[in-house]
């Protein structure tokens, strides 16, 4: 069985990560009858079989509370003890979740690792005794179940069912995860929701009998990691110590690969079933709670959970509903950026009309989106006939028929300021009073572009990022002209785009573009001191950077790249400075634009996923070497040179203003740019490492580079007073 | 649907097994109850309709309706649309040459006779000038078809039209994959023997991989059968109500064979084989015998068995549909009007069956009378849980006002009223041929039990639902 615990520390692991937990304020209602008074478990009897239903009080999900631990015990122990009861279902009354995993806030609470040790003692011991159970329970379980709710569902003697939409309900039939699937019911004489929980209930207490009555059993008798991953020679391998051992090495090694090191979670889970197999379950209990009490206690652990708290907040719409829901939207380019935006919004149901100037560009972008969600045909997450009725939603054209009715434009056009303000003047002409004009840019201020607009109130910034189908960042600059209902209307609809908002205000490059910009510009650096971009790119993946620093180039484009660069450094003059542009002129002129282009500092091929140097790029590198500073040089200098000055810029930006939290800083750093997300972000990253030693390493980089390295005035006030923190 | 009613085929037991017992239910349709239904006052004494054409049903037939597999395996549709087409013409005596249109409905087309109501008017000898077309909406392809042609007719375009349907689900067109079609097309085009042997090169096994027809609802990839399980979950229908509602059906079919009732039923001598008379689905068996069976779609708990689904079915029906001049200047009685109709759609996902309850209310309204004006009611029984849907659905205020948008419930059709001759899952459910049996028992029924309108209702896949209003002819 402790192979199977595995995969629930995993999955627990996988619930801080895709942090699907708890913090919501809901209705709380009560079924249970008069007597007995617990708050978030109650059970019934119907005939020979207790019905256990947990629905935590005041909040949308059931997350494993100390609270609910006590009383699911005591409930478990009635019906130990009972003569009449045979068998018992457990299940959620909450439409669509049964347990989201650990409550974060209690172990949030925790103050050091042996108290949370304790807490997973005590939900071992209540898995344990669910394992152990004389009588059959059956969990049955509609929607999310997570982490340690997916202990609770796993012990052998468990039968579980499951209710969900989609393919993930039937992936996990098909891992052995559950036996049975109920498929979720439409409407009948009551809300479809609450008649699918009644009907689940309903089959699960006909499975329970059978199961007390011996009548059914329980075709999942392997131990799930068997399962899921091996065939029958291989488990029998299994058994022998040395294969075993060459096993845990293999799997310990490729997790490495995967996490860098950076994330300790999944290294501590092997350890754990390690300790399991080899030395008995009770070894392997005590070593998961230990080790589950040390991991909470990590840095990533809580950077990786104040993420997810900032990730919760950004998919909110803090300025509220806009005065009219954007039905038609309309998309001006149809370049890899537009028909990105255009895809996002078919695929949620907004009719959506691609405008381009030229035939071939309007037909490219056309094939985009219907290439982007015929993937997911192959992928099998969307029907053929799903990705039909989506793409039905997109209107490609040439003219600005129908403009007339759009209640939001997004220009995607080619980043230059006059083919803006004409496309900006052209649409005003078409576009209905009430219709916002969003521009999506990487750099030229919003500002700027409204310059030439009849209503600048009506005009806001939407920075995507690409590629935008799988980018969840959405980057909303504002005026000081655009109204709230504008800022509310662009938020509505970027979240129904399904992305992660930050909104901040307007100024030369936002806040992404800014933070990238002086960290591109150290990148130009190094390269130039004679760091070569494989090693460059390995010492930024090794921190926790997902995409290494010189491959980021090639596929931002290098074009791109220069054009940001210039533009920046006219405007902040020598803080932005450090390597030489004429690289990325040079590289422009050799046609080295990057991926686009077949060539950057890479060479990249359609189909081929190895990618090779760009030989051609050693004369360009030689000839603009530079002599490097042995004492800043080090590989942990470089790795610290990027990111500091990209974390200086972030608090600067927030010194600034442009940001309104820091909240938003990280949230955009991680999810736009790929900041380490085991950092948690700069401002995260500057209360867990500390101010002060960030501001120690800008000094020591100061005094070889000058100002580029000099750290803003917020930074030093933290590192001043220990006790300021950007997050309490 | 076909794979579904496949399905359910290849799990009826065999019916020998099913000894013919009758089993007898106390079913409340004594004469007394009908006497008195019959003589309330109606809504409305008549639904004709000021300047418009009174359409008329002249009579109607089917071949016997007999399990796929059985006595029609070797024929192919047309030879079934042939036999209803003569067996109209000899109960009617028509001149072939006063028709002006044919139209037929199917549902899985044959690709060779994919008009199959041209090829099928040919050959039951109806003039070459005779135009023909076949339609298509799944289990109402002959209600649309009837209902064209009452369109036809009161348009002023026709005087005359025969109306049908037909399906043959002994013979489906399997196809060669898509890859092994292109392949053969290629080589088709392919100008010298290099070019052939190249493509021929490409050839892979899995070319050989046939194609089946749809077996499931294209939009939701979901069988009929699955959707009608979870329908009936929706609406708390257990596995008992179902199979006594199927045991109804299949008993209450047993007693109008039995008494000669099913007049409609016109024989069939099918060639190299013995005469066919009667339908031979109808099996009533016993509610112990019926729990036996396992769940067909939802395995293990689901409550859809093959005992209470229509099972899968060959056979063709046609009418005679006229003007009502028309008809008395050729000196015919009529059996009935055919009033009001209306077609209606919904989600095909979780109400995919759910058509008459929105269509009934629809075509009273529409005709200005009321539920209680009904004295008889022919619902398609697709399944027994669908028909039970139905008339929970129509017995709800919840469900009208939350998903009809209507104030209060449709009402509940009374059961001594509906259905009283079996249904299509007693009957069998040729799926395009449905639609006339369903009027055609309508219109006998009003004549033997008296009683003025009838309702005919159907679902069909893809969400949609017809309805009809059928009155009797004045004696």
């Amino acid at each position: 069985m402790v192979a199977s615990r595995a995969i629930g520390s995993l999955s627990r692991f996988t619930a801080s990560r895709t942090l699907r937990c708890s913090g919501y304020i809901c209705r709380s209602f009560t079924r249970s009858s008069a007597l007995l008074t617990r708050t978030h478990i109650n059970y019934g009897v119907k005939g020979d079989v207790a019905v256990i239903r947990i629905n935590s009080p005041n909040s949308k999900v059931n997350t494993l509370s100390q609270e609910l631990h006590s009383e699911f015990m005591e409930v478990m122990n009635e019906v130990w003890s009972s003569s009449q009861i045979r068998s018992a279902v457990l299940i959620s009354t909450k439409p669509g979740c049964f347990i989201a995993g650990a409550d974060l806030n209690m172990l949030n609470a925790c103050t050091t690792s042996q108290e949370v040790t304790q807490i997973s003692q005590e939900a071992q011991k209540m898995f344990e005794k669910l394992e152990k159970s004389t009588k059959p329970v059956v969990a049955a379980i509609n929607g999310s179940c997570l982490g340690g709710g997916l202990e609770v569902g796993i012990p052998a003697a468990f039968d579980m069912m499951l209710t969900g939409r989609g393919i993930r309900a039937d992936r996990a039939k098909k891992m052995g995860l559950v036996d049975q699937l109920v498929e979720p019911l439409g409407p009948g004489v009551k809300p479809p929701e609450e008649r699918t929980i009644e009907y689940l209930e309903e089959v699960a207490i006909t499975f329970a009998k059978g199961l007390a009555d011996k009548k059914i059993t329980p075709k999942r008798d392997k131990g799930l990691v068997e399962t899921f991953y091996l065939t029958e020679l291989t488990s029998y391998a299994l058994t022998i110590p040395f294969v075993r051992q060459q096993i845990y090495k293999k799997v310990e090694e490729k997790v490495r690969k995967q996490t860098k090191g950076l994330y300790p979670a999944p290294l501590k889970i092997i350890d754990v079933v390690k300790t399991g197999i080899e030395q008995g379950s009770n070894a392997g209990y005590l070593s998961e709670s230990q080790r589950f009490g040390e991991l909470a206690m990590t840095k990533e652990s809580k950077a990786l959970m104040g993420l997810y708290r900032g990730q919760t907040q950004c998919k909110k719409n803090k300025f509220g509903a806009p005065q009219k829901e954007v039905k038609q939207l309309a998309v001006l380019g149809a370049g890899l950026m537009g028909a990105g935006i255009a895809q996002v919004s078919v695929d949620k149901g907004l009719q959506t009309i691609l405008k381009d100037t030229t035939l071939p560009a309007l037909g490219r972008g056309q094939q985009q989106v219907f290439k982007g969600l015929n993937d997911k045909v192959k992928k099998k997450t969307l029907t053929s006939f799903e990705r039909d009725a989506m793409f039905s939603n997109l209107t490609g054209q040439l003219d600005y028929q129908g403009f007339e009715k759009a209640d939001m434009v997004i220009e995607a056009v080619f980043e230059d300021l006059n083919l803006k303000h004409r496309v900006l003047k052209e649409v005003e002409a078409v576009i209905p009073d009430h219709c916002v004009f969003a521009s999506n840019t990487s750099a030229l201020p919003i500002g700027e572009i409204a310059a030439v607009s009849k209503r600048p109130e009506k005009v806001i910034g939407m920075h995507y990022f690409s590629p935008v189908d799988k980018m969840q960042l959405l980057e909303i600059i504002t005026t000081e002209k655009t109204s709230k209902d504008t800022t509310a209307s662009a938020v509505d609809v970027g979240l129904r785009q399904g992305k992660v908002i930050i909104v901040v205000k307007d100024g030369p490059g936002f806040y992404t573009t800014r933070c990238l910009a002086p960290m591109m510009s150290e990148v130009i650096r190094i390269l130039q001191e004679g760091v070569g971009p494989k090693k460059l790119d390995s010492l930024t993946t090794s921190f926790g950077f997902p995409v290494g620093a010189a491959t980021l180039v090639d596929e931002v484009g290098v074009d791109v790249a220069k054009h940001v660069a210039e533009n920046l450094g006219k405007e902040f003059g020598e803080r932005f400075a450090g390597g030489s542009l004429e690289m990325l002129r040079q590289m422009i002129s050799k046609g080295f634009l990057g991926r686009k282009s077949g060539k950057g500092f890479y060479i990249y091929q359609e189909g081929v996923k190895k990618k090779d140097l760009n030989s051609d790029m050693d004369s360009i590198l030689a000839s603009l070497k530079m002599p490097s500073q042995p004492d800043v040089s080090s590989d942990e200098d470089i790795q610290y040179r990027l990111v500091t000055r990209f974390v200086n810029e972030a608090v600067l930006c927030l010194q600034e203003g442009i940001l309104a939290t820091p909240t938003e800083g990280d949230i955009g750093a991680v999810f736009g740019l790929g900041f380490p997300p085991c950092l948690g972000g700069p401002f995260h990253f500057v209360d867990l490492y500390g101010a002060q030693k960030i501001v120690d390493r800008l000094r020591k980089y100061e005094a070889a580079y000058g100002k580029q390295f000099t750290p803003c005035q917020l930074l030093v006030d933290h590192a001043n007073n220990p006790k300021k923190k950007f997050y309490q | 649907m076909t794979s579904l009613l496949t399905y359910t085929f290849k799990n009826l037991p065999n019916t020998s097994k099913w000894a013919l017992r009758f089993c007898v239910r106390p079913l409340s349709s004594s004469s007394q109850l009908q006497a008195a239904a019959a003589s309330q006052t109606k809504s409305k004494k008549t639904l004709a309709k000021p300047n418009i054409r009174n359409i008329v049903v002249v009579d109607g037939v089917r071949t016997p309706f007999l399990l796929s597999g059985t006595s029609y395996k070797d024929l192919m549709p047309h030879d079934l649309a042939r036999a209803a087409l003569s067996g109209l013409l000899h109960r009617t005596s028509v001149p072939k040459d006063v028709v002006d249109y044919i139209i037929f409905g199917t549902v899985i087309q044959e690709v060779k006779t994919s008009n199959v109501a041209r090829e099928a008017a040919l050959g039951a000898g109806f003039s070459d000038k005779t135009p023909a077309h076949t339609v298509t909406m799944a289990c109402i392809s002959s209600n649309q078809a009837m209902t064209t042609a009452v369109s036809l007719i009161a348009s002023g375009q026709c005087d005359v039209v025969v109306a049908g349907g037909v399906e043959l689900m002994s013979d489906i067109p399997i196809r060669h994959s898509r890859k092994m079609r292109k392949m053969m097309l290629d080589l088709n085009k392919a100008k010298t023997l290099a070019q052939r042997l190249s493509i021929i090169s490409k050839f892979r096994l899995n070319f050989l991989s046939p194609e089946l027809p749809a077996v499931s609802e294209f939009s939701t990839s979901e069988t009929m059968g699955h959707s009608a399980d979870r329908l009936a979950a929706a609406f708390a229908i257990s596995r008992e109500e179902q199979d006594e509602y199927a045991l109804r059906s299949h008993s209450l079919a047993k007693r109008a064979q039995d008494e000669g009732l099913l007049s409609d039923v016109v024989p069939f001598k099918v060639p190299g084989r013995d005469t066919v008379s009667q339908d031979n689905g109808i099996r009533p068996s016993s509610l112990d015998q019926m729990a036996k069976l396992k769940p067909a779609f939802i395995k293990p708990y689901g409550t859809v068995t093959a005992a209470n689904s229509s099972f899968l079915t060959d056979g063709a029906s046609a009418v005679l549909i006229m003007a009502e001049e028309k008809a008395l200047a050729m000196g015919y009685k009529p059996k009935a009007y055919l009033r009001d109709f209306t077609y209606v759609s919904q989600d095909p996902k979780d109400q995919l069956l759910l058509g008459p309850t929105y269509a009934t209310p629809k075509v009273l309204e529409k005709a200005g009378i009321t539920m209680n004006d009904i004295d008889a009611f022919e619902f398609h029984e697709a399944f027994s849980g669908q028909i039970l849907a139905n008339l929970k659905a129509m017995d709800s205020d919840w469900f009208a006002q939350n998903y009809m948008g209507r104030k209060a419930k449709v009402g509940l059709p009374p059961l001594e009223k509906f259905n009283n001759w079996g249904g299509s899952l007693s009957l069998g459910h040729p799926f395009g041929a449905t639609g006339c049996r369903l009027v055609m028992a309508a219109a006998n029924r009003l004549r033997k039990e008296g009683g003025q309108y009838g309702l005919v209702a159907a679902c069909a896949a893809g969400g949609q639902g017809h309805a009809m209003i059928v009155e009797a002819y004045p004696k």
